[in-house]
């Protein structure tokens, strides 16, 4: 049985080996990025059939990003609405045939941790200052100072291995079964990965939100917040 | 096969097996807890299965850590090279 933590080189790019997973990561940033480039060609004020799917995925992604962070979206909708889009695209890639999800490999997953480790440090200086940042770091009391550091590494590891394990796991579960059982057998657990697919992407952008929210500078309690959502 | 990797499996399967029963007794409390509320406050049904499926999630993967463990173990053994 193949080790589902190595993965081989298709063929090598110059000193550079390219492995099944970096040309499906491609595929998926080829498409996203068409997509995107397509829809927003031309945009109107009266939206499209096509353009109102698109500005439901936009301002679902706006409303829990008021919902989880509470400050106003639209610095971080890039950053996190890509990040969700991409990592529920890879897992939802094993519906083509033939095609492995990319982030059941652990160096797609490292790379994403590392994009959410430098984004939190990107977005606390930008907003707060390099001194505000790093007051950050003592936030309770300047006795969690060790702890605080310890956890911005260890925090970026376990969201590596939860997604790493989450998907990797399904897929791993499915060749196995695979193995033992016939064509059909296999169907149902495809169901439940590809809700854990959904579930695992949506948890990592939620993560990734928490964290950011955890070193920006608060917003003024006197702005208001949630223009136009009504509180009962 | 000798007693490097002997250990390495039967410690592969008590990671996995050991580690499976803190989730699952966690996850029943969590569904358990979820029902009751939903039954209260049938109107709240939206709110509290998206947090319990993040909740669930969340548990899960302290099973999952064990299974990497596992994994690492059976496939990664720096022991056994």
């Amino acid at each position: 049985m193949n080790s589902p933590l190595a993965s081989n080189a298709l063929f090598h790019l110059g000193p550079v080996p390219i492995t099944e997973a970096v040309l499906a990561m491609w595929g998926i940033m080829l498409v996203l990025v068409l997509i995107s480039v397509v829809v927003t060609r031309r945009l109107q004020i009266i939206p499209s059939r096509t353009q109102a799917v698109f500005e439901l995925i936009v301002s679902t992604v706006d409303s829990q990003i008021r919902d989880t962070m509470g400050v106003e979206p639209q610095p971080y909708r890039a950053f996190i609405g890509t990040l969700f889009l991409t990592i529920f695209t890879a897992n939802w890639c094993s519906l083509i045939p033939g095609v492995e999800p990319p982030t059941a490999n652990i160096e797609t997953d490292a790379a994403l941790a590392l994009l959410v480790f430098v984004a939190v440090i990107w977005f606390g200086i930008k907003s707060a200052g390099l001194g505000g940042y790093l007051a950050t770091f003592a936030s309770p009391s300047p006795i969690m100072i060790p702890l605080n550091f310890i956890e911005s590494v260890t925090r970026t590891f376990s969201l590596l291995v939860r997604l790493f394990g989450n998907v990797m796991s399904g897929v791993f579960m499915i060749s196995i079964v695979l193995t033992l059982a016939g064509l059909f057998v296999p169907i149902p657990l495809m169901a439940l990965d590809l809700l854990i697919g959904a579930v695992q992407a949506y948890i990592f952008a939620v993560l990734a939100m928490v964290f950011i929210a955890g070193v920006i500078a608060k917003p003024k309690p006197s702005v208001p917040l949630q223009q136009g959502k009504t509180t009962p | 096969m000798n007693w490097l990797a002997f250990c390495s499996i039967a410690s592969a399967a008590i990671a996995v097996s050991f580690g499976a029963i803190g989730p699952a007794l966690a996850e029943g409390r969590a569904v358990a807890a979820a029902m009751d509320a939903i039954a209260r406050q049938p109107e709240a049904a939206p709110t509290i299965s998206r947090t319990l499926f993040v909740g669930l999630a969340m548990i899960e993967t302290m099973a999952i850590y064990c299974l990497v463990i596992a994994l690492l173990l059976l496939f990664a053994n720096p022991l056994l090279k």
